[in-house]
């Protein structure tokens, strides 16, 4: 991937923590990563490899303090509309109800009110929650949660997706649903997706390619591409699919090894 | 629907009974405590000639007109309480300069009891109206300001990235998402305030007023006629007892999207 044609660009970024009273962290040790239009990419490292803080930065929600982020050329100054992100945690608005979380970006987008109601309403049905519209976050499941805060997400049309664990908090059962659902949404919308997960099957079942980090301070230790055919129902049991997974797995393992010694939350 | 509402009552009526046996054993110890003569009735009169001096007072406008004067002072000073406090205690929390100034000062005047202040206020505004507004300002607002700087202290960060990431600027954000945020925690220093509200009320008007319930009671103490005193405290609790229930269902009401 040429880096002057990519959606997202990362130079030479690095990052450390200052905690208060405490020694300084380098959670980013001098990543360099080009993010392709409409690319599907998966960061993918043991916990605390940094992975997170490298999406916060992209995000602009931690300020680039060592090498630069370009979105379309641009660097990042702040957050902004363009990148649509979606946590582990869901991060709803509690005294919100759905439809009110949705519609709240499309207020600060200064659409009508007629077309906001038709929008947030075209959005909760893609992901499925019809019927909830007026439910309040506590009053949904965990994997309604996420489906609402995709929805809020996907409603203002970012054309970046970043995702943090979205369905780390999930079970398996609803985690490997809404892996499904999302590959659908994104087939339709084809946005640039950075997914950040530390689970290998996860990424190889999501991403087009594989940022594999390494432990703490985190860089990127390989990049795998992992282009399947994803309509094919039976892609998961394919040969090509697990030796994949067996792939990127031998690649992690040694890293989650490193991190679990080294204590890393 | 009917028969629905009809259940609802018929299960909370026997709830709401035994709840407040209690206070019904506490009224009848007292009417035989002072029916048996045990307690001279100089020191607790009987409950029904407290009852009877009750309907005197209420008959002759007296407790109303108190009554009115005194509400008046405590919602105005609870209000503009509520109003600064809020404000004043998010922006601590969304502002490092402010926090910085404001905290030593609510820290140092925080435990200090605000009663030892009535003097002050009626040197600073005199005998009226004035003097006890400002007092329960005071006292209200630095458990408001607390209540409101805490609360908006622990906003998720996740969620202030949320608004900011769907397209809100940082003042939206204040007001969008830390105040909300803050409101649980807000709405119970409120709570806390809303009581403190009476004692001082009724303490300033003790000490210096003519008119209100406070001095109701210490002008009635005074003149030795306890029965109608005690109708007036007992007014006092009751009304504070309300006002304490009626804030509680409001509460519930505001918060009604917590589990």
């Amino acid at each position: 991937m040429a880096s002057d044609q990519a959606h997202i660009v990362i130079d030479r970024v690095s990052h450390e923590y200052r905690p208060a009273r405490r020694r300084p962290v380098l959670a980013l040790d001098d990543v360099s990563l080009a993010v392709g239009d409409r690319e599907f990419l998966a960061l993918l490292g043991p916990s605390g490899c940094g992975k997170s803080t490298l999406l916060y930065l992209v995000g602009g929600f931690l300020p680039v303090e060592q090498g630069a982020i370009r979105v379309e050329g641009r660097p990042v100054d702040g957050p902004g509309p363009d990148r649509g992100i979606v946590f582990q945690h869901f991060a709803l608005f509690p005294w919100k109800t759905v439809t009110q979380n949705v519609l709240y970006g499309l207020e600060k987008k200064g659409l009508p009110r007629e077309e906001r109601l038709r929008v947030a309403q075209e959005f909760i049905e893609l992901v499925g929650l019809r019927g909830f519209e007026d439910s309040y976050p506590a009053q949904l499941s965990g994997g309604m949660k996420q489906r609402a805060a995709i929805a809020r997400t996907l409603a203002i049309d970012p054309s970046i997706l970043l995702m943090d664990e979205p369905f780390g908090a999930l079970d398996a059962q609803t985690r490997s649903l809404m892996q499904a659902e999302l590959l659908r949404i994104w087939q339709r919308s084809r946005k640039t997706v950075i997914f950040v997960t530390h689970d290998v099957q996860e990424a190889v079942f999501l991403a087009e390619r594989i940022a594999v980090m390494s432990a703490r301070p985190g860089h990127i230790k390989e990049i795998v591409e992992a282009r399947f055919d994803r309509d094919d129902p039976e892609l998961q049991r394919s040969r090509q699919f697990v030796e994949m997974v067996d792939h990127v797995w031998n690649l992690v393992r040694g890293e989650a090894i490193l991190a679990e010694r080294s204590g890393a939350a | 629907m009917i028969s629905g509402t009809l259940s609802a009552m018929t299960s909370r009526m026997p709830a709401v009974v035994p709840r407040y046996m209690p206070l019904l054993l506490l009224a009848a110890g007292w009417e035989a405590l002072t029916r048996t003569g045990l307690v001279p009735k100089a020191a607790l009169p009987p409950l029904d000639t407290v009852a009877i001096a009750w309907y005197d007072l209420a008959s002759s406008g007296d407790l109303w007109t108190n009554g009115v004067a005194s509400m008046t002072r405590g919602a105005a000073g609870l209000g503009l309480a509520i109003v600064c406090g809020s404000l004043i205690g998010v922006l601590m929390a969304w502002y490092k300069p402010i926090r910085v100034t404001v905290n030593p000062i609510v820290q140092f005047f925080y435990p200090m009891p605000k009663s030892a202040l009535i003097p002050v206020m009626v040197l600073w505004l005199g005998f009226g109206d004035a003097s006890k507004i400002v007092l329960i300002f005071v006292g209200c607002l630095l458990p408001i300001t607390l209540s409101a700087f805490n609360g908006a202290r622990g906003t998720e960060e996740v969620l202030i990235w949320s608004a900011r990431s769907l397209g809100a600027s940082r003042a939206r954000v204040l007001w969008e998402i830390v105040m909300p945020s803050a409101l649980p925690e807000l709405l119970s220093g409120i709570r806390t305030a809303l009581a403190l509200s009476f004692v001082l009320l009724v303490s300033s008007e003790l000490i210096v007023a003519r008119q209100g319930f406070g001095y109701m009671i210490g002008w009635l103490g005074d003149g030795g006629a306890y029965d109608a005193m005690f109708a007036v405290v007992l007014t006092v609790a009751l009304l504070g007892f309300a006002a304490d229930r009626l804030y509680l269902m409001l509460m519930r009401r505001i918060l009604v999207w917590r589990e």
